[in-house]
């Protein structure tokens, strides 16, 4: 898990830094409301710098410990900003029988990254999960929300192509 | 807010738009949208289908709907036709052009297409065969799935026609909590997400332990983790309202207001499907403050799992729930004393909540007329891996493996021989081919060293590694281990690293005693369910594929030619021809030889991708 601090300098609008806001205010006071709040934010900044734990701490009056906990348990969580388009390989237990490995080293060799990494144009990045539950269409990744499945190796890289423009 | 007679009559109004009557003349149509149909192309048959069927000016007539899963995934996208009094017609593998053939010839000409439909065997049959009619189906009780693949899951009169919510009604206007605790306890259903624990005296346990009049939660465990399985997800995006039904008659049963469902972040599907559903049955009054005019009080929160496997242990998703890390605690205290926010919580998961709404309405004994002495009703498992028909699947208890592999699942593809069936995900064990006619249920399979898990099921023919596929279990299991005990964190770790010898040549027999050893210490005394089964990949395979080991250790080989450090590519000199194209192709310049002579592989610079494997047009390369 690439789960160390990130160098990219962090880039928060306004606007973001005012739906958090939002998201802080609705949540405030729930029982266990920190994980969804974690959540929210994420998918406003697209990742978690220490920045916005730092904003998340203040606004939920927990302690920046306790967020950093939380964050770094669950693979959901990035500290480290992911690509425009996050390709996430199945290496669950239907697409591993079925090849997926292959496909996963397909894509590391036609995208230039491990996993964890992100192409220098900040496009692709790259990961493996364990089952998105489409295990009829094994192997089978996902690009964002869109599922891929029944892929050999060499379909990789017509996938890849229609994201680039 | 609806009273029971509104209810009713929206029952008693869309019963013929869901299946229509015979005599009726409208049809409906409906395409299978769950994940798998929608990744496979649903989406844009789904439009054209409404489209066409607007363009033709038939929409008064024929409804055009989207459902869930109708479980055959293997040849989605699935389109099914329902007319009064008429078997229904499942057309597979659709595209758009085929549906404007299927409204052209189908519903406007009235001949169904035969060639689209699912065929048994290779010939195309003279008569259009409907899903139900096939071997994949027969043999299927669906009990938990019967309204995946029927109804539209964003309607919530859809599922009102097919009884839903009858249930509710029945348990709050005419039975007491104990009556309901009992009728599941006399059911014998059991928990279908792993252990099987009776669900009835888990209820009974949360109402009866505590009773200080405090707050008591419902939990639904939707975080369905076993690489493989997709039962959970499939009841979720297909009959979302099932569960929110059961879970509100739970809540009744045990004297709980709050119900939290945790869903994995992975399932965006079945996430948005289940928000509507909520806000749809708030809107009903089904969900809220007085419920059917009572004074019961119930309502459901949303909770998404954040990526974490350990999560789907009971203690450890009640943390996760709590907005902390999900690490699981000791038990006792059970959650039905100390819970979610230390309060008395049950726990069930998606399937066995499937299975209530069903029990109330028809009673113990129809439950526990199907299935085994000791476990009752059905099981739906996700089919998967080296099999003709992937998908999903419900047999009654009891019913033999080989019936689902041979039968329903329709055997191995091309020819190959069945090695083994892995269920329970990772904490379940390897079946092997002896062992096909064992009766599947709770007791069985954990006779055979492996468990009933959440129904993953995936097939395994010769080409696969058992030492191999016991080594990738344990990658996920070090991956998802929490760390917060030494046993599982340290254990399943060394375990790794003892299978990662063998695989890589480097093993002794000595490691197979360490193996053994290490298991009994882990499932001894790991912390949580995750740790403590965790070692039951290797103990099975150790028990029925030792040779398997045996060959890795001593021969050096291994015998499915899956473990690359193990492996020589080597070419066959009187079928290579000198055609060039291996030399070509190979990555680092491995292949030497001349034109039109047999060429030779050097083992030192082999990489042992297998592009000149299977780029040989001769079958002059073989690995061993």
């Amino acid at each position: 898990m690439a789960n160390t601090i990130s160098t990219i300098p962090f880039k928060g609008t306004a606007e973001q830094a005012a739906l958090l806001d939002k998201v802080i205010a609705e949540q405030k006071g729930k029982a266990g409301c920190l994980i969804p709040v974690l959540q929210k934010a994420q998918e406003i900044y697209g990742y978690l710098p220490v920045e916005v734990e730092e904003k998340i701490a203040e606004g939920l009056d927990v302690s920046l410990e306790k967020i950093y906990e939380v964050v770094t348990f669950y693979a959901q969580f990035a500290l480290n900003p992911k690509g425009k388009y996050n390709v996430s390989v199945c290496l669950g237990t239907a697409c591993y029988v079925k090849g997926s490995g292959k496909v996963f080293d397909k894509l590391k060799e036609v995208l230039g990254i491990d996993e964890g990494g992100c192409t220098s144009d900040g496009i692709f990045s790259l990961e493996t999960c364990r089952c998105v539950g489409a295990c009829g269409l094994a192997p089978v990744m996902m690009i964002n929300d869109d599922v891929y499945g029944r892929l050999v190796p060499n379909d990789v890289a017509g996938i890849l192509e229609k994201y680039k423009n | 807010m609806k009273s029971l007679a509104e209810i009713a009559e929206i029952r008693n109004t869309m019963k013929d738009k869901v299946s229509p009557a015979e005599g009726s003349n409208t049809m409906r149509i409906v395409v299978g949208m769950a994940t798998c149909g929608i990744a496979a192309g649903a989406r844009p048959v789904l439009e054209t289908l409404v489209s066409e069927i607007e363009a033709k000016g038939l929409s008064a007539a024929v409804s055009v709907k989207q459902t869930g899963c109708i479980g055959i995934c293997q040849f989605e996208p699935v389109v099914e036709i329902y007319q009064g009094g008429k078997e229904k017609v499942t057309y597979v593998k659709m595209t758009p052009d085929k549906a404007k053939r299927v409204v052209e010839e189908h519903v406007v000409g009235g001949k169904p297409i035969a060639e689209f439909t699912l065929q048994e065997g290779e010939a195309v049959n003279e008569k259009p065969v409907s899903l139900t009619e096939t071997r994949f189906y027969r043999n299927q009780k669906r009990v938990a799935l019967r309204n995946c693949g029927v109804i539209n899951p964003e309607d919530i009169d859809e599922y009102i026609a097919t009884d839903g919510y009858a249930a509710l009604a029945k348990v709050l206007n005419e039975m007491t909590p104990e009556e309901v605790i009992s009728t599941v306890l006399a059911s014998g259903l059991r928990g279908r997400g792993g252990a099987g624990f009776p669900t009835g005296k888990k209820w009974e346990l949360a109402r009866t332990l505590v009773q200080d009049g405090g707050q008591k939660y419902v939990c639904c465990n939707a975080d369905e983790g076993d690489p493989g399985a997709f039962m959970d997800r499939s009841v979720l995006e297909g009959d979302p309202h099932a569960i929110l039904e059961a879970m509100a008659i739970a809540g009744y049963a045990i004297g709980a207001s709050q119900g939290y469902i945790y869903v994995r972040a992975e399932y965006p599907t079945a996430v948005y499907r289940l928000n509507i559903a909520i806000d749809q049955a708030r809107k009903y009054g089904l969900l809220g403050k007085n419920i059917f005019g009572t004074n019961f009080d119930f309502d459901i929160e949303l909770r998404l799992g954040a990526g974490a496997f350990v999560c789907g242990e009971e203690t450890a998703l009640m943390t996760s729930i709590e907005g902390k890390r999900g690490e699981p605690r000791p038990r006792p205290p059970f959650p039905a004393v100390k819970g979610l926010f230390g309060r008395p919580t049950i726990l069930n998961n998606v399937e066995t909540y499937a299975n209530i709404p069903q029990i109330i309405l028809k009673g113990a004994d129809w439950f526990a007329s199907m299935g085994t002495e000791k476990s009752k009703g059905t099981k739906v498992f996700a089919l998967g891996g080296k099999i003709n028909h992937t998908g999903l699947v419900e047999i009654p208890m009891g019913t033999p493996l080989r019936e689902i592999i041979e039968e329903i699942g329709g055997g191995i593809p091309g020819g190959k021989k069945f090695k083994a069936a892995q269920t329970g995900g990772p904490s379940g064990g390897c079946i092997p081919a002896s062992l096909t006619d064992t009766p599947i249920d709770y007791d069985n399979l954990i006779a055979i060293g492996s468990m009933m898990g959440s129904g993953g099921l995936i097939v395994m023919d010769e080409d696969n590694c058992m030492v191999d596929i016991a080594k990738f279990f344990l990658q996920f299991t070090v991956d998802e281990s929490c760390g917060k005990c030494t046993p599982c964190r340290v254990g399943t770790k060394r375990l790794y690293e003892i299978l990662e010898k063998i695989t890589s040549g480097k093993g002794e027999l000595s490691d197979i005693d360490k193996l053994e050893e290490l298991c009994m210490y882990i499932k001894q005394n790991a912390l949580c369910g995750l740790g403590q089964t965790a070692p039951n990949p290797v103990l099975s395979t150790l028990r029925y594929f030792k040779d398997e080991y045996i060959a890795h250790i001593v021969d050096k080989k291994c015998p499915a030619g899956v473990c690359k450090d193990l492996l020589t590519y080597k070419i066959i000199a009187d079928k290579c021809k000198g055609c060039t194209k291996c030399k070509r192709n190979c990555p680092v310049g491995a292949i030497s030889g001349e034109v039109k002579q047999p060429h030779v592989i050097d083992p030192d610079k082999c990489i042992k991708c297998g592009v000149c494997m299977s780029n040989c047009s001769f079958g002059a390369i073989v690995k061993e």
